[in-house]
């Protein structure tokens, strides 16, 4: 088959129903937004390494366990996601971040469902292994009226994927241990609404905790979840003193969700069902 | 009795019957901290949790009655505390002030080739920075590895900290509104304080009439600012300036947006003769424009060089003053007779305008690894007002759209008026000398 031609193919299995179809939407105009307006810094070569690396090792991933057909969106989505909160000096450091989210899919998966959520699990890998490679927690800055109109849009994201229990539930959470330790402290309020109107959070609870397909099964499941990776942000934040303390605590908690899971035996998430079957089956499917 | 508040960053100052001012430096076209009032200055030294903290006082005034107190992130120790040299951070600040670039434009009727072009366009001419003025730090003699200057220090322990507040109360300081909570606040969590009385005795021996830096070194895994305590009595926004030098990268605060001063745009020349009013306006204009939240990237650079020079990088020694304690030890030093080039630190400087309405945190900073140079710069372009040989129409059309462009710009960067700045531009034929009559050269 002509390579056009199995590429129409792939555009065909898209459905303008697709959830992701919107996230990418949102998500490019932050990127653009950040760097256009709030000036990332980011450089577009690594742009271009992180999307291209990304859509490569989908592909070849796709090809070793035998996809059926080529889906960039998802890859897409980890791109977007990585070029905005992940910094680096080094072009080759961007396309290995892109590398290894995507790999990871493939490679870390447990009960059909892969268990970090791929530009998580590169994010802290890279920032683990180099010293130049870091995120910006600040770079939105605190903005309320900026805040108000990422979390009005990523929750348009989120109703569209029926799975916002988990961002709800982190960000009660983490806003109540926030407004708890102030009120401990004696701290005015405007320190805890501070902190809780920093952009990169709203970012991590809306694009990235959220993720369907690494978060658990049952609405109970994702609640519990939620709560805990709050409680685990809270101590990273306050214990060892580090600023992407969310972004850890996701990767820390992240393999108890086949825990929840196997506790809490529940619906699975496809990103599109075929016709006439709801978007949560109980039929797991190889989906990457 | 009257209590004032000095303006350092991390620091709450309380002073008895004493006024407490920025000192005023004089310097012509090098936007010194000095130009600002309430302009603090903190170095922090930064390597994995290790922590060197100095902090420059602008307090004048009489000292009898003064005493600093500083917040801490751990429990300290006597020997962890030690006075630097007012002339390193001054050089510091001189070395990483943003910086003001004159080129001159070549005879629009001469060719040259490429390369000399290129060379011309890359050659800083402005006598100041090409003599670079390097500012030599005053020796001061560390008498022993106990004293600390002519500072008194108070160390509390934990237990005693919490008696911070009684303590100061009874020993006659009056403490601002609002430093309780704040105190309380820091001692839970588990942050120190030590108490820096100035010993007069000691200072007259010292034979300085201004009070030296305080430094502070530990190890913990926060690498923050406390500010809190400096805005509590604050008569409106403060100024503060924060070196930072690392092994790694550039820093950036975490809980705050990290923005780049606008860099590289060309100005009239004017601007020359009033860079200090440039720079302090432009970055007015800044901080409105970032609602009063960002903290301003000013320099970032490897200490090993320059271009173009303010002042002269640092040299070892003083970094190992200021303590950045991995660059080459004396000893090494002496044995090598070339100064080593590459020193491993990347300095950052930081400025930030503040107040507890828009800075409630204090300020968090990481290391990144990002080492790539930024700086602070302006150019000025002076036209070419030699005599011309050939029809210059074209290049008097060229500089009068550069000069429209350049006062946009200034207009833009500082909020100053276009008009007045048109007004101020000089057209070509005003800058060029006035012809003689003809009849001068006859018989001359």
């Amino acid at each position: 088959m002509p390579a056009f031609v199995s590429g129409m193919t792939t555009l065909s299995t898209i459905r303008l129903s697709d959830p992701r179809l919107y996230q990418i939407g949102v998500l490019t105009c932050l990127v653009t937004f950040g760097i256009v307006v709030l000036d990332f810094g980011i450089h577009w070569q690594n742009a271009a390494a992180i999307i291209a690396t990304a859509l490569a090792t989908q592909w070849l991933g796709g090809k070793l366990v035998g996809l059926p057909s080529f889906d960039p969106l998802s890859a897409l989505i980890t791109s977007l996601s990585l070029t905005m909160l992940f910094r680096t000096d080094v072009v080759v450091l961007a396309a290995l971040a892109a590398g290894v989210a995507i790999g990871s899919k493939f490679l870390i998966r447990v009960r059909g469902k892969h268990v970090f959520n791929p530009a998580n699990f590169a994010i802290v890998t890279l920032i683990l292994a180099s010293d130049h490679a870091w995120i910006s927690t600040g770079q939105w800055g605190n903005a309320a009226i900026g805040a108000l109109a990422l979390a009005c849009l990523g929750f348009l994201v989120l109703t569209r994927a029926k799975r916002s229990e988990t961002t709800l539930s982190f960000l009660l959470a983490f806003a109540a241990l926030l407004f708890g330790r102030a009120f401990w402290l004696g701290d005015p309020i405007s320190i805890p609404m501070h902190q809780m109107s920093n952009g990169a959070l709203l970012i991590f609870a809306f694009f990235m905790i959220s993720d369907p397909k690494t978060s658990p099964d049952t609405r109970l499941g994702r609640i519990l979840f939620g709560i805990v990776v709050a409680l685990v942000a809270m101590s990273i934040r306050f214990v060892l003193f580090e600023p992407a303390a969310p972004v850890l605590a996701l990767i820390v908690c992240s393999p108890l969700v086949p825990l929840i899971d196997a506790a809490f035996r529940g619906d699975f998430y496809q990103w599109h069902a075929p016709a006439g079957e709801p978007l949560f089956t109980r039929r797991p499917k190889c989906d990457y | 009795m009257r209590l004032l508040i000095t303006t350092a960053a991390a620091v709450v100052t309380i002073a008895l019957s004493a006024t407490a001012q920025a000192f005023c430096g004089f310097y012509v076209a090098k936007a010194d901290t000095s130009l600002f009032n309430r302009a603090s200055q903190v170095v922090l030294v930064r390597d994995g949790d290790r922590t060197v903290l100095t902090m420059a006082n602008d307090f004048e005034g009489d000292v009898e009655d003064f005493a600093v107190v500083i917040p801490v992130p751990t429990f300290i120790e006597r020997e962890q505390i030690n006075v630097a040299d007012n002339a390193l951070i001054d050089h510091l600040d001189a070395y990483t002030a943003p910086r003001l670039v004159e080129y001159f434009d070549p005879d629009p009727c001469q060719r040259y080739d490429v390369r000399e072009l290129a060379a011309m366009a890359s050659r800083p001419v402005s006598d100041e920075d090409m003599n670079g003025e390097r500012e030599q730090s005053l020796g001061v003699t560390i008498e022993a590895s106990y004293t600390v200057g002519e500072y008194d220090i108070l160390i509390l322990s934990a237990e005693e900290s919490d008696g911070l507040i009684t303590w100061l109360t009874e020993n006659g300081y009056r403490i601002p509104d609002g430093a309780e909570e704040v105190v309380g606040s820091y001692l839970r969590q588990d942050m120190r304080f030590f108490v820096a009385k100035v010993n007069l005795e000691a200072q007259a021996e010292s034979g300085y009439s201004y009070l030296r830096p305080l430094q502070v070194a530990f190890e913990s895994p926060r690498f923050m600012l406390p500010i809190r305590l400096g805005t509590l009595n604050a008569d409106g926004m403060q100024e503060l300036y924060v070196y930072a030098l690392t092994r790694t990268g550039r820093v950036e605060t975490t809980n705050y947006r990290t923005v780049r001063l606008p860099s590289d745009t060309e100005v009239p020349e004017f601007v020359e003769a009033e860079f200090g009013e440039f720079y302090r306006d432009m970055f007015t204009r800044q901080v409105e424009e970032e609602n009063n939240r960002a903290v301003f990237l000013e320099y970032a650079w490897d200490m090993a060089w320059c271009d173009p020079c303010a002042a002269d990088p640092l040299s070892p020694d003083e970094l190992r003053r200021l303590g950045v304690y991995w660059v080459g030890s004396p000893a090494r030093e002496q044995q090598s007779l070339v100064q080593p080039a590459a020193q491993n630190v990347f300095v950052t400087r930081l400025h930030v305008r503040y107040d507890a309405e828009h800075f409630p945190e204090d300020l968090m900073f990481q290391e990144t690894g990002d080492r790539s140079n930024f700086q602070g710069r302006y150019v000025i372009r002076h036209p070419f007002t030699g005599e011309a040989s050939c029809d210059t129409s074209d290049y008097e059309q060229q500089v009068q759209e550069r000069q429209e462009r350049e006062a946009q710009q200034l207009a833009n960067l500082t909020g100053w008026d276009i008009d007045e700045i048109r007004e101020r531009i000089p057209t070509l034929a005003d800058l060029r000398p006035e012809e003689e009559p003809w009849w001068v050269r006859i018989w001359n």
